[in-house]
């Protein structure tokens, strides 16, 4: 706990000259001056950028705005991403449940190089992340003439899209809850296995409560990812306008044929979305801070 | 049985699903991550050595990793000074709006890059809102390797301010009472006493905003203006070769980047196992 500068100061200093200056914080003036400073670097890096897609979005009217997130191409965007999100998202949820059971619960060896590997595609950058699949899948790729006469489509289309998807958002829910169910240990499921419940009653009704928030957190993360993946998706999707583009494809589109307004308009939903995300974060972060890992940052 | 105890893979458990479990977690951790990056690895080693050479130090190749590698420098050295100020302001410092300036710093996370990238654009392009005023002192930000850099600050922008926060609010405050009482002035109980305890998280931090920007994409494309040899990164040149069908050319580009993250990765790690042993707690 951080105690109150003012307050602790009050009790320490010596009623001499600096009347309640604490010695263990700046002066009232250096601290003004420096709160200054980091509030005008935060307006012009990321307050301003935020304000200006809304503005720039509004520039010709409402109506005009209303058009533009309602017209074919756009709604087709939006579902795509919807449904790409509803793919990557469940998938990589059972993923990181079983990764977090596996990893929390036992004590096995290369563990740690496992928790290193279920990071890595963080480390990778996100063009890369929709290239290795275009070298698996592709025409000319490894794979790519044995996928083409099982008449499937994978680069280029869908499969493709989402497999990129859960590449990118692969890590966000394993590693919400590896640290809190280690942090959580095992007692609780000894205790109902030992009462009689079985493996799986016990993982439903003892392990799933105890993690739910942390749970929620990672799903969070993890959908605003994937609904706003560029790179990666960029890579595979092949750009065919009202098939295989997703909603930040669909204002790349827009804004190189200098539809601006149009690009702006789109990209003001995903502002939006990424402002609910942050919110329901904070919140999550606020009120159930002990029921998620004290490891923050990505 | 000396024998079998050599290989126990795993020690014993009552908890049932350790096979289930971790057998799904590698079928998906192959499926997905291991197996389309060793496509990666064949495909590149498929180019013969003197091939992958001469692709990977071909100079646009080059001339883009530097940009990519160079602008990721800076963005993280200016988010090493302003994330390492916020910090300090967000944790030690109570003034109205607190909390939600500090729920805000997640924002270039949330954002979609492609988002950020336009919305920067419109702000530091020549006539956007901050550019007008920029642009009569000879200041041009957008369609520069400038607006590169001010990209990369925007996406890299948490990283530093998450790993220094939680080790500033977990210091001793008792430390900067002695060293107050044993008469240094506040700037050398600040300099001699807090910040060397943050320089493992501020070094994480900064390895993993240099991790970030290096491949970053989405935001950098718009207000990069793309020129090759002058601001074009290396991500868009790989996406060049493959629109090109240049697969050979975007593999090795992609190689030489991937190399690069892996030795960054295995340098967090390192700080990491030194901050444990030098502090006693990891950054």
């Amino acid at each position: 706990m951080v105690l109150e500068p003012s307050f602790q100061g009050a009790v320490l200093a010596a009623p001499a000259r600096s009347s309640h200056r604490s010695p263990v914080s700046e002066a009232p003036a250096t601290r003004r001056v420096l709160i200054a400073i980091a509030l005008l670097f935060l307006g012009f890096f990321l307050f301003l950028p935020l304000v200006a897609v809304f503005v720039e979005a509004l520039r010709g009217g409402v109506g005009t705005y209303l058009r533009a997130i309602s017209e074919p191409d756009a709604l087709s965007a939006m579902k795509l991403t919807l449904l790409v999100a509803a793919i990557a998202v469940p998938a990589n949820i059972v993923f990181g449940i079983a990764a977090a059971w596996a990893i929390a619960k036992f004590e096995f060896k290369g563990k740690a190089f496992l928790i290193t590997l279920i990071d890595l595609p963080f480390s990778v950058s996100p063009v890369i992340s929709g290239l290795v699949y275009i070298l698996l899948f592709g025409t000319h790729g490894v794979l790519g003439p044995l996928v083409e006469s099982a008449g499937i489509k994978i680069v280029f289309a869908l499969p493709g899209i989402v497999l990129a998807t859960i590449f990118v958002t692969f890590p966000f829910v394993a590693r919400e809850l590896i640290p809190l169910m280690q942090e959580q240990g095992t007692g609780d499921e000894e205790a109902a296995l030992s009462l009689g419940a079985s493996g799986f009653k016990t993982f439903l009704l003892v392990t799933l409560p105890n993690v739910k928030w942390a749970l929620l957190y990672g799903v969070l993360l993890c959908n605003a990812r994937a609904m706003g993946e560029f790179g990666a998706v960029s890579v595979v999707s092949g750009h065919i306008r009202g098939v295989t583009n997703t909603m930040p494809l669909h204002v790349e589109i827009l804004y190189n044929e200098y539809a601006f307004q149009a690009a702006f308009a789109v990209a003001s939903l995903l502002a939006l979305l990424a402002l609910l995300t942050l919110a329901l974060k904070s919140l999550l972060e606020w009120r159930f801070a002990d029921g998620i890992a004290a490891v923050r940052g990505h | 049985m000396a024998h079998a105890a050599g290989v126990i893979f795993r020690q014993p458990s009552v908890i049932p699903g350790f096979g289930l479990a971790l057998g799904f977690t590698l079928i998906y951790l192959s499926a997905i991550v291991l197996i389309p990056l060793l496509a990666l690895v064949v495909k590149s080693a498929g180019l013969g050595w003197s091939d992958f050479w001469r692709l990977a130090t071909d100079a646009r190749t080059l001339a883009a990793l530097r940009l990519s590698f160079g602008a990721a420098l800076v963005a993280a050295m200016i988010n090493a000074v302003f994330g390492l100020l916020l910090a300090w302001v967000l944790v030690r410092y109570r003034f109205p709006g607190r909390r939600l300036i500090d729920a805000f710093i997640d924002l270039p996370f949330a954002l979609p890059t492609a988002v950020a990238g336009i919305a920067l654009t419109a702000l530091y392009a020549p006539n956007g809102w901050v550019g007008q005023f920029l642009a009569p002192l000879g200041l041009k930000v957008a369609y520069t390797p400038l607006g590169v850099i001010v990209a990369l600050t925007f996406v890299s922008l948490p990283f530093i301010v998450r790993t220094v926060e939680p080790v500033l609010a977990e210091i001793d405050r008792e430390l900067e009472e002695a060293s107050a009482t044993l008469g240094a002035t506040r700037l050398q109980t600040v300099s001699k006493v807090v910040l060397p305890s943050l320089l493992p998280a501020l070094m994480t931090g900064f390895a993993l905003a240099l991790a970030r920007a290096v491949g970053e994409y989405g935001s950098v494309i718009f207000i990069a203006g793309n020129i090759p040899y002058v601001s074009e990164i290396a991500p868009l040149l790989i996406v060049i070769r493959l629109e090109e069908f240049n697969y050979g050319a975007a593999t090795a580009v992609a190689a030489v980047m991937l190399a690069i993250s892996f030795s960054m990765l295995l340098l967090i790690n390192l700080i990491q196992a030194w901050s444990r042993r030098r502090f006693g707690h990891g950054a």
